[in-house]
């Protein structure tokens, strides 16, 4: 602690031991119990509290109070935990009975303040900070807070819970941390007292009728189970598992939350890894004896394991199959599929049951749905998926979906009735069939694949977040489709699907729905980047009326429709200047206005942000990929963007603007060969020296400086962030060793300058028509190649970089600030308080 | 109580209700499909037209081929368009006390009940209804009668040879019944006997049953109906809506506690969302147009037009047509236009406020400020000088058959950048569009039917709960063409009943109780007795008077003075003769203590045996039984009188008289 610290630190210390001084504001207690956090961290406690020994004071101030506040009586709890943490400081403070005062019966657990929650959470935080040795494990044993805890694990206050199961696994597994068991019978070790009475009330709390009491136990298992690998673990499971095989026969199985989140956590640790371990048992005995709709979370859970036995694998893909067989059953197909399943799990009566009553078979199904496409991410599944009859079981529930599936049986009536417009269903269907376009198979999509899209496309009643799921998944299957190597024939199939596509999407960007507007047009734009290589698609895309509407859609009302507009013209843009006399979107050939313009005018005047950030983005786009409309003339293109973002008051433009500048710079640089690339051939000083002032001049006569300058001096910290990075990596290829001498020599000043002086030379520029004489500084325009050089030279940008780099609260968050800042708000409510009166 | 089916149409209904003494029509739809094996009648000569062939036998007899007109397959009948008109032959119609009407589309056959069937009641509607009713048949003679046609077919509808004709002639039902279009003559007379009513407002019918109108949601003045008497309630629900379009909201809450809810004019498109199909037809009327072709939007000049109008004046200028013409082509469409902003109290909430503002309710007042909506009486005058292409045309009528409609599908037919959208789903379009082909325009299928779907019928029926429900049997079982589509059926329990057209149902339900006021003279003699807590009773004696349906108790007439002489009695003609009464008797026989009784009175060897109903007594010496049930006592000795009294004596001493 330094020593500023240590002389505010008593009148702190005296301000918090005063009943009177009520604090408003508690956050800073926290800051205070974090400063000590760390403070212990490096330093010995101990010597601490020896040296300050005005924390000692205020702990025993606060004990003595009658009536302390239970903010103040909480901070101190976890103060004193946080100093008795270090053992040498427990017996420091013990000896001075201050730990049996706050922790022990007497103290706090027996006045009326352990009513607040806030009391409770803080003796459990104290005493979980303590547990660090072993002494403090003898003290809570003896001085009965066990049995405090085990009583605040049923808490009212679920922070308070939380934290005492917490603090239960922390105990148990440190208690257990260095003893070494020879792991044989539980019964026959000699485990810490400690431990054996945690393990007992465990083991009680299993067998107790109470479902809360076995939904801690659970949820404490859970913890610790998911934190501690140590073999011992191991031996306490071997203890316990019977009841809770015992609870997942129970009819029904109340707490098959927690036992799913048990066995989870359990599985992934490597203690019980091992095939032949009883774990496997269990979770098998859960498989079978929980119902799909509860069971599903384990089932993917282990099917993600690295470490299983097959057989479990094989019977938890079963469960989550089961759904989707059944609704594959009950519907008729033309072609027959072979079932998902080869034997059962569960009985499929409860499946059934599940799928024909209205509030559990969405859900059910929903549920099943999102688990199946969790696995199709998975980079490796370790059980064959049936992958033909899970797509069409999927298929059918999107045909159920929207009455296009012909019940095959009773239940496939009420299937049918309870699925017909359910967007929910809709929804998770589509996502799955998406992800299943992984295993690409052409005459799968051809088969029943395209039908189906094609039918949620056209379809007027699909609900817009369905339609954008549709638009995903096509989107998917045929980026899959044209990666794959393919016959002639079948990409001529596609190509019909995509003709049929693009009638769809026709209609949709005319629709009076701005979110179906929208989603068609994000649609096209990732389609055109992702299926511009194909002949055909270009085909198809040019000879439709879909480039003419999405420009139509540039003066659309809604602005996210602009703005997605511009994005997918700008893709159309690209695509169409970069195959020749392609027919369909002509580009400023008889055309009253060209793209390049359109765009323009929709970043200078557009009043949203959305379409103004789309047509930055476009155009970084188009200069990186060099769309020949802005290679015609590049130096005319940035200058002009520029100049519009300059004067956009949206920090997200001004970030495109600088993004755009910062491409630019490295295009123009690299094309001089000044690029700093490793392996180019390195350029006589002479020539080096005449491509730096060429580019320079460039830089100067598209105003770049002004521009990265203006930004530099903006007050949305990212743009001048990013402004400066750019600057500095201008600097650092502009502004060479010889240059700077060549200034020094002339006799300039190499004083670093700040914003201020910045802001005023940019203030001169823009009102300075004409370049000023040449080397000086002050009254050089932005136009003149050495004045920008030499305020390039004189703008202290390290620093800048450095104070913008740093947060907003740097100052404010020093250990000294916040002591200076308790004592000032005791000051202002002192004054308060003589107002009032 | 019972319901005669005079139309098969599930959406144009025609019932009538017997109920108590009453004879109430229950709308009266007509069914317009059958103008569908008509030629169309074209306002301007179509050359086309007259040059389709005479339709020939397959043994070449060309007896028909004046008549019969064969176009691309289909046959059609070269006469003046002919309507179906609902069941005349069921019952006598001039029987009908009163017809109520639920909205204007099922009026259109009213002149043909109201002037030749001898009817002589009262029509009921609502005020919107009989407006815009009237537009409608004033348009639909309009449009017959401008096209006069030189010849009458009847020869086809001869049954020998109507079985020779091609479907679906050859299926077409009744058509010896069917009737040209009325007169405007006969409108003005069937609309004068008709009395508005408001919503809610009841009305007596021969006080026997007292008829509510409700709103429906459907259209400007649309209701569904409530007849009840003082113990019955049947709801008559008929073209009703929930969705939020221009009408007033449906009232659910007063269809409540019906014994009966006769269930018609669901929706005719259940699988089309109207709102998917709103977005359809914007969709496809910006293509059209954006490609430089026309669209043509066959309608009524009233209902969904008005919707489709505020659709499109939200969507006009996002879709950039602010500067294409929309033109409202038919004799009625300023009147309908104009109405539809007068009829404030009868358009939903938000319509409603905005003339306080006071703004015109539907936007197309401002479209037509702004000359986006231009409308005209017919094609020919300002309409052809004012007329730019590409356009949007809403003409009628929706079956292609007949109005200016006839013009532009002879206009457009041609070229494939033009579009006509079908919205209306009164008529199937293939059918309406079979005189027309080969036809290149493309044709788009937007049906918006705003009537109640399946899936709000469940809700409602869950919410209303009525004791029976009654629909036509369409809505008992999947549509033909989806049989797997189980829920587009009425589900509910019991069982809907179904009719078709000609049926006459027998309703399941009773009636119990009748309603009798007792007059206060005699309510003052009643001396009530408490036989249970809360229940008293007492025995009136009176005479009971009924008089136009209504029931009075009046007191008895003083007893005649015994005649001083001892001459023959004179039967009284003027009040009935009354009887001295004897008590009733209530209460419950204890068979113990019976029993006990019966021994304590010397009778011995007493038998009891429980039966189903109550019990036997068996006095064996005495040869008695004495059978106890709920409701009666039997005593049954062998010709003792005495003992029967005795015992009857003892039986009456566990029972209250009163």
């Amino acid at each position: 602690m330094d020593r500023e610290c240590s002389q505010l630190l008593p009148s702190v210390c005296a301000v918090l031991a005063d009943s009177r001084q009520l604090v408003a504001d508690d956050t800073f207690l926290e800051k205070f119990l974090d400063w000590f956090k760390t403070l212990t961290e490096t330093e010995s406690s101990l010597l601490l509290l020896q040296e300050n020994p005005c924390l000692t004071e205020l702990i025993t101030c606060v004990l003595k109070l009658k009536d302390p506040s239970s903010s103040t009586l909480s901070f101190i709890l976890r103060l004193t935990g946080i100093f008795a943490a270090s053992e040498s400081c427990f017996q420091y403070l013990q000896q001075r009975e201050l730990l049996i005062s706050l922790f022990g019966e007497v103290g706090p657990l027996s006045s009326a303040l352990w009513e607040e929650a806030s009391v409770r959470s803080g003796w459990v935080q104290g005493v979980h900070s303590m547990v660090q040795h072993q002494s403090a494990l003898h003290f809570l044993c003896n001085c009965g807070a066990i049995d405090v805890i085990f009583t605040l694990q049923g808490d009212p206050s679920l922070f308070v819970a939380s934290a005492a199961n917490q603090l239960l696994v922390h105990m148990l597994t440190f208690s257990l941390q260095s003893f070494q068991t020879k792991l044989v019978n539980i019964k026959d070790c000699d485990w810490p007292v400690c431990a054996q009475k945690l393990i007992v009330h465990i083991e009680e709390s299993l067998k107790s009728n109470s479902a809360s009491r076995i939904k801690q136990s659970l949820k404490l298992l859970t913890s610790m189970f998911g934190c501690c690998h140590d073999l011992w673990t191991e031996v306490l499971w071997s203890q316990l598992s019977e009841r809770i095989v015992y609870l997942l026969e129970e009819k029904p199985v109340h707490a098959w939350h927690s036992l799913v989140d048990l066995f989870l956590s359990m599985a992934r640790s490597p203690v019980f890894s091992c095939p032949e371990c009883s774990l496997w048992t269990s979770v098998t005995c859960a498989l079978e004896h929980l119902n799909p709709a509860q069971v599903g979370r384990l089932a993917v859970g282990v099917l993600k394991l690295q470490e299983c036995p097959q057989a479990v694998r094989i019977q938890a893909l079963s469960v989550l199959l089961q759904p989707m067989d059944c609704v594959l059953k009950a519907a008729s197909h033309p072609l027959e599929y072979p079932g998902l399943l080869n034997r059962s799990v569960n009985d499929s009566a409860t499946v059934e049951t599940l799928l024909s009553c209205r509030s559990s078979c969405a859900s059910l199904l929903c549920q099943t749905l999102a688990h199946l496409e969790e696995l199709q991410y998975l980079t490796y599944l370790p059980v064959d998926l049936p992958y033909i009859p899970l797509l069409q079981s999927v298929v059918t529930i999107l045909q159920f979906c929207i009455g296009l599936a012909t019940p095959a049986s009773c239940l496939g009536n009420k299937i049918s009735r309870i699925l017909i417009g359910c967007f929910r269903v809709q929804r998770s269907a589509l996502d799955i069939l998406g992800a299943l376009s992984h295993r690409e198979s052409h005459s799968v999509f051809m088969g029943s694949v395209s039908d189906i899209l094609l039918a949620y496309l056209k379809s007027p009643d699909t609900s817009p977040t369905v339609l954008k799921k549709s638009f995903q998944a096509t989107l998917k299957w045929l980026v899959r489709l044209s990666e794959a190597p393919s016959s002639r024939d079948h990409w001529q199939q596609t190509e019909q699907f995509i003709r049929d596509l693009f009638l769809v999407l026709q209609k949709r960007l005319c629709s009076p729905y701005w979110e179906v507007r929208d989603s068609a047009l994000e649609f096209l734009t990732l389609l055109v980047k992702h299926l511009r290589e194909k002949d055909g698609f270009r085909q198809v895309l040019f000879s439709s009326e879909v480039p003419k509407l999405t420009e139509d859609l540039l003066e659309d009302p809604e602005s996210y429709v602009r703005a997605s507009a511009v994005t997918a013209m700008g893709q159309l843009s690209l695509l169409t200047q970069l195959i020749s006399k392609m027919p369909g979107i002509e580009n400023g050939n008889g055309k009253e206005k060209s793209i390049v313009a359109q765009l323009q005018e929709i970043l200078s005047t557009d009043s949203e942000g959305f379409p103004r950030r789309a047509v930055i983005s476009v155009f970084i786009d188009w200069l990186k990929e060099g769309h020949p409309d802005v290679l015609k003339d590049t130096e005319q293109f940035v200058s002009s963007v520029l100049q519009a973002v300059n004067s956009d008051l949206d920090w997200e433009v001004k970030a495109g603007g600088l993004e755009l500048a910062e491409v630019f710079s490295a295009q123009t640089l690299g094309r001089l060969g000044l690029a700093a690339c490793p392996y180019a051939a390195v350029s006589s000083s002479a020539t080096r020296s005449t491509h730096l002032s060429e580019s320079l001049q460039i830089f100067c006569r598209v105003k770049l400086f002004e521009f990265l300058f203006g930004a530099l001096c903006d007050f949305d910290r990212p743009v001048a962030q990013k402004a400066c990075d750019i600057l500095i990596t201008l600097k650092a290829e502009l502004c060479e060793e010889s240059s700077l001498r060549e200034g020094t020599r002339a006799g300039l000043s190499t004083e670093a300058h700040g914003i201020a002086w910045l802001e005023e030379t940019l203030r001169r520029w823009s009102s300075c028509a004409e370049p000023c004489p040449r080397g000086n500084a002050d009254g050089a325009g932005s136009q003149d190649p050495n004045g920008v050089l030499l305020v390039l030279r004189t703008v202290d940008l390290e620093g800048l970089h450095g104070s913008l780099n740093r947060s907003s609260d740097h100052i404010e968050k020093s250990p000294q600030s916040l002591l200076q800042d308790i004592l000032a708000t005791v000051g202002t409510l002192e004054d308060n308080e003589a107002d009032c009166y | 109580m019972k319901l005669y089916c005079l139309s098969g149409h599930p959406t144009l209904p025609c019932n009538v209700l017997k109920f108590k003494s009453t004879t109430i029509m229950l709308d009266c739809g007509l069914d317009m499909t059958s103008t569908l094996n008509f030629l169309p009648l074209p306002l301007v000569q179509s050359p086309r037209l007259s040059k389709l062939p005479g339709w020939v036998l397959k043994d070449g007899n060309t007896f028909l081929d004046k008549e019969l007109k064969e176009c691309s397959g289909h046959v059609f009948v070269d006469s003046v368009p002919e309507f179906c008109l609902p069941e005349t032959e069921l019952l006598d119609l001039s029987t009908v006390d009163v017809i109520l009407i639920s909205n204007y589309h099922c009026m259109m056959a009213l002149p043909y009940i109201t002037e030749y069937t001898g009817f002589t009641g009262t029509v009921y509607a609502t005020e919107p209804t009989v407006q815009i009713g009237r537009l409608l048949m004033e348009e639909l003679v309009n449009f017959i009668e401008r096209v006069p046609k030189a010849q009458s077919a009847s020869l086809w509808k001869n049954k020998e040879v109507q079985r020779l004709l091609p479907a679906p002639l050859k299926d077409a039902v009744e058509v010896s019944t069917w009737r040209r279009c009325y007169t405007v003559p006969e409108v003005n007379a069937a609309l004068s006997k008709i009395q508005l009513v408001g919503y809610s407002q009841k009305i007596e019918l021969f006080g026997a049953v007292q008829v509510t109108p409700l709103s429906s949601g459907y259209a400007l003045g649309s209701s569904n109906w409530i007849i009840q008497s003082h113990y019955e309630k049947v709801s008559y629900v008929s073209g009703s809506s929930l969705l939020t379009t221009h009408p007033q909201a449906m009232d659910q809450a007063s269809l409540k506690n019906s014994d009966v809810l006769i269930l018609t004019g669901l929706t005719q498109i259940p699988t089309a969302n109207p709102d998917g199909m709103v977005g359809e037809f914007c969709s496809n009327l910006a293509m059209t147009v954006r490609n430089g072709g026309n669209v043509l939007v066959p309608c009524y000049p009233s209902g969904v037009i008005y919707d489709l109008l505020e659709c499109l004046y939200q969507y006009i200028d996002s879709a950039g047509l602010s500067n294409v013409p929309f033109y409202f082509i038919s004799p009625v469409a300023n009147s309908s236009l104009e109405f539809s902003q007068i009829f404030a109290e009868w358009l939903c909430h938000n319509k409603q406020t905005k003339v306080y503002l006071p703004e015109p309710p539907f936007p197309h007042a401002e479209l037509i400020q702004t000359n986006k909506l231009k409308h005209y009486p017919s094609i020919h005058g300002d309409f052809s000088n004012d007329f730019k292409q590409p356009c949007v045309v809403f003409t009628g009528h929706p079956s292609l058959r007949f109005g200016d409609v006839v013009h532009f599908m002879e206009l457009w037919g041609k070229s494939s950048l033009n579009t006509v959208i079908f919205t209306e789903p009164d008529f199937s379009y293939l059918d309406a569009l079979a005189p027309y082909q080969p036809l290149a325009m493309k044709c788009v299928y937007c049906p918006i039917d705003t009537r109640l779907n399946f899936i709000q019928v469940s809700k409602l029926l869950k919410e209303v709960q009525p004791l029976h429900v009654v629909c036509p049997e369409q809505y008992t079982q999947p549509p033909p063409t989806q049989s797997h589509r189980t829920d587009l059926m009425i589900d509910c329990q019991p069982p809907a009943m179904s009719y078709r057209r000609a049926e006459v149902l027998t309703l399941p339900f009773r009636r119990r109780y009748e309603k009798i006021e007792i007059m206060p003279e005699l309510a003052d003699s009643l001396v009530p007795l408490e036989i249970k807590p809360g229940i008293s009773l007492a025995t009136v004696s009176a005479v009971l008077h009924t008089k136009d349906n209504k029931h009075v108790l009046q007191p008895p007439p003083k007893p005649t003075q015994p005649p001083a002489s001892k001459k023959r009695k004179r039967v009284s003609d003027d009040a009935p003769e009354c009887k001295p009464l004897k008590p009733l008797l209530s209460g419950s026989i204890p068979m113990d203590q019976f029993v006990q009784t019966l021994e304590k009175h010397g009778f011995s060897d007493v038998k009891v045996e429980d039966t189903a109903k109550g019990h036997i007594v068996l006095l064996q010496e005495a040869e008695t039984l004495i059978q106890i049930e709920e409701d009666s006592t039997h005593i049954i000795c062998d010709n003792d009188e005495t003992l029967r009294v005795k015992l009857r004596d003892l039986v009456l001493k566990f029972l209250q008289k009163f």
